[in-house]
């Protein structure tokens, strides 16, 4: 018997399959799209076939993110906030605070030693410090996202970016490359602007040690070095952060189904 | 099977609410042909009593912004007031009143007269000066200015209520000169014995939400029982109301009924509701079998669950002190003590602050609160984000996300727990 989480996010959509001795044994990853359901199924197929198992092999799945309530096949619905404390302690036990930077929104989480959400807090009505900052910057300047990290790490000086609005950082990077700024310091500047953000968003939710960052801009090697060198502290990043969601749905999942935690009942949308 | 208990006064409070506001907004729309004087005023530390008795009848421009929020029509007016050059981080309460004035004020309500005296009643928020003072140019009638000195200490000194009590003196000579009507000491005793009579009742009706499971919601259900108390105090028809909704509360309490089937979570609320989404607001926190045991907005018109009445025999001063004691008017820290009051004697499980971006008297230093209730006070707190009168603020994707998240948290707690 195998258990899933499906995570619908703004941008991406995460699938991982758990075993019954909870190890990972599919994962599964698709642009979202305008199709929130085929995507919810796409990934669910990728990390199936990555398992090799089918489809009712699968005996409980839980969907989170936004598209939580448009994954047809799953069973109930957890929120991303309560999956990734529960993924991110599930890979790094200590961990006390998350940082989560996706697509469209930045949150912090403090968790406990079981991993519950103790508080949260997160970006609001701005995609300022989000994922989105930084693609508006590869887009501008030519890069892919998998580059903007090695290119800011090369880095001689950081400019300051002072823009913190999504739309307008891109006429600033102009303005910059106008003034025959370089490339990589011009990313510097803005990854320590979106750590800037992020810090004082984890802040609020007290940072305590250890902190696991989470979500699809951790494999970003520029991003997660400008938040060590803001907050001084070593940042737990997995090869798996950007299922953490997914890992925390189908955790949840098999406390339900193998360890028999009261799932508490389905709440509607 | 079990049967359900038949109410008696089910919905008695509701729709004598209902009635009361008809008859008022009925009043106001025949106000120009019966050639009633009308004054423009605000909800909290309304002087009301006071301008009823000098002869005027009242329209309040906070409650035609949250009429035409749920009846849907706020964003149209606002855009008007945009068109107009209002900034979109004007308040949006100000915004529907200026779009009710560019439209010759066709409400939902119906049709609203034009004002003969602006009393602006200036308790803690700066907009309000502005917003009167933008409506008496348009309509080019007398603003009065009533300044209610900020609560910063324990509470009101002597000095600051002389002070008031002076200006509420001056009120009524302006008020005298354009309706024609006298101060009369005993008719405004009499008034304020009808104010006080439904201010005990409400309080009975506040303090009833201590119960296991409440009989109310402090917060959604409470705008359906406090209209009258913050709007037409000083009138028998207003204690005859509270009468009724007692009834009503009361028979709820003796067979443990409470706003929803099944009373899970108990929260304090602070600030306004999302009135253009008053429904889909509420529904978020149904769903999870969150009641409000007590709210800061059911305050807004008066504190009176904290001991203020009032005063017959004190008329000006007790008006005076009411409307210096407001809730908006009090400084921050007073504001958390009443929140932790709150938390302590309704038994509540948690704290939701709704922030909205219209409204700075009630959102500024809610994320201060926010941390001091998270940190210090170590009561699960949740702070959301949209706006009182503006639709466009109102995401609901990005509520839900943080709602759910919140409570869900709270409700695995107590199954992992047990």
């Amino acid at each position: 018997m195998y258990v899933a989480g499906v995570d619908v996010g703004s941008t991406q959509t995460k699938a991982v399959i758990l075993d019954g001795d909870k190890k990972i044994v599919g994962r599964g990853l698709t642009h979202t799209g305008a199709n929130v359901i085929a995507a919810a199924q796409r990934a669910f197929d990728e990390a199936r076939q990555e398992a090799g198992v089918q489809q009712d092999e699968v005996t409980y799945t839980i969907g989170t993110g936004y598209g939580r309530y448009k994954v047809p096949f799953g069973d109930t619905q957890v929120t991303e906030i309560s999956c990734h404390a529960r993924g991110a302690c599930y890979l790094f036990p200590a961990t006390r605070t998350v940082l989560d930077i996706g697509g469209q929104d930045t949150k912090g989480i403090r968790t406990n030693e079981l991993g519950e959400v103790v508080d949260f807090v997160m970006n609001d009505k701005c995609a300022a410090g989000t994922g989105r900052f930084l693609a508006a910057a590869a887009e501008v300047m030519g890069l892919t996202l998998d580059q903007l990290g090695e290119t800011s790490l090369r880095s001689q000086k950081a400019l300051r970016i002072t823009n913190v609005c999504t739309v307008f950082v891109e006429t600033e990077i102009m303005a910059q490359l106008a003034r025959g700024r370089s490339v990589e310091d011009i990313l510097h500047g803005v990854h320590n602007s979106i750590s800037g953000r992020s810090v004082s968003l984890l802040r609020r939710v007290g940072l305590e040690p250890e902190i696991t960052m989470t979500g699809g801009v951790a494999r970003n090697v520029g991003m997660v070095s400008a938040l060590e060198e803001r907050m001084q502290l070593k940042i737990n990043v997995s090869a798996d952060s950007h299922y953490v969601g997914a890992l925390g749905a189908s955790i949840f999942a098999w406390e339900r189904e193998f360890a028999h935690v009261a799932a508490g009942e389905r709440k509607g949308e | 099977m079990e049967q359900k208990p038949t109410l008696k006064y089910k919905n008695l409070a509701m729709n004598t609410q209902r009635d009361l506001l008809a008859t008022w907004y009925g009043k106001l729309a025949t106000a120009e042909e019966t050639k009633l004087p009308i004054a423009y005023m605000l909800v909290p530390g309304s002087v009301s009593e006071l301008v009823r008795l000098m002869g005027f009848e009242i329209v309040f421009p906070e409650i035609n912004a949250l009429q035409c929020g749920m009846k849907k029509t706020a964003g149209k007016m606002i855009l008007k007031a945009e068109d107009l050059g209002y900034s979109s981080d004007v308040c949006g309460y100000v915004k529907n009143e200026v779009g009710l004035f560019l439209t010759d004020r066709e409400s939902p309500t119906g049709k609203l007269p034009a004002p003969d005296l602006l009393v602006c009643n200036y308790v803690g928020c700066t907009t309000f000066v502005k917003w009167f003072e933008a409506l008496a140019s348009y309509y080019e009638v007398p603003l009065f200015m009533l300044d209610a000195p900020y609560i910063r200490g324990d509470g009101i000194t002597l000095h600051q209520r002389d002070y008031f009590v002076q200006q509420l003196r001056d009120l009524a000579d302006l008020c005298g000169s354009i309706s024609g009507a006298k101060y009369d000491e005993d008719k405004l005793k009499e008034m304020l014995r009808y104010s006080k009579e439904a201010e005990d009742l409400w309080v009975k009706i506040l303090h009833s939400a201590k119960h296991v499971p409440t009989p109310i919601d402090s917060y959604f259900e409470a705008v359906f029982f406090m209209s009258p108390v913050f709007l037409m105090r000083g009138m028998p028809e207003t204690v005859e109301f509270y009468k009724n909704a007692w009834l009503e509360v009361e028979e709820r309490m003796q067979l443990g009924i409470g706003p929803l089937p099944e009373e899970k979570v108990r929260a304090v609320i602070e600030g306004p509701p999302a009135w253009p989404h008053f429904r889909a607001f509420w529904d978020l926190f149904k769903k999870w079998g969150v009641v409000s045991v007590a709210s800061t907005y059911s305050k807004v018109g008066g504190l009176f669950d904290l001991g203020f009445r009032h005063d017959p025999d004190h008329p000006l001063e007790s008006i005076a002190e009411y409307c210096m004691g407001c809730y908006t008017n009090i400084s921050l820290p007073k504001r958390a003590k009443l929140l932790k009051q709150y938390l302590e004697e309704y038994s509540a499980d948690c704290l939701v602050i709704h922030s909205v971006k219209s409204c700075r008297s009630f959102s500024m230093g809610q994320a201060d609160m926010r941390e001091y209730f998270m940190h210090e006070v170590n009561v699960p707190t949740l702070q959301i984000e949209s706006d009182l009168a503006d639709p466009r603020y109102f995401q609901r994707a990005q509520l839900m996300n943080r709602i759910d998240a919140f409570f869900e948290s709270l409700e695995h707690r107590r199954l992992t727990a047990v």
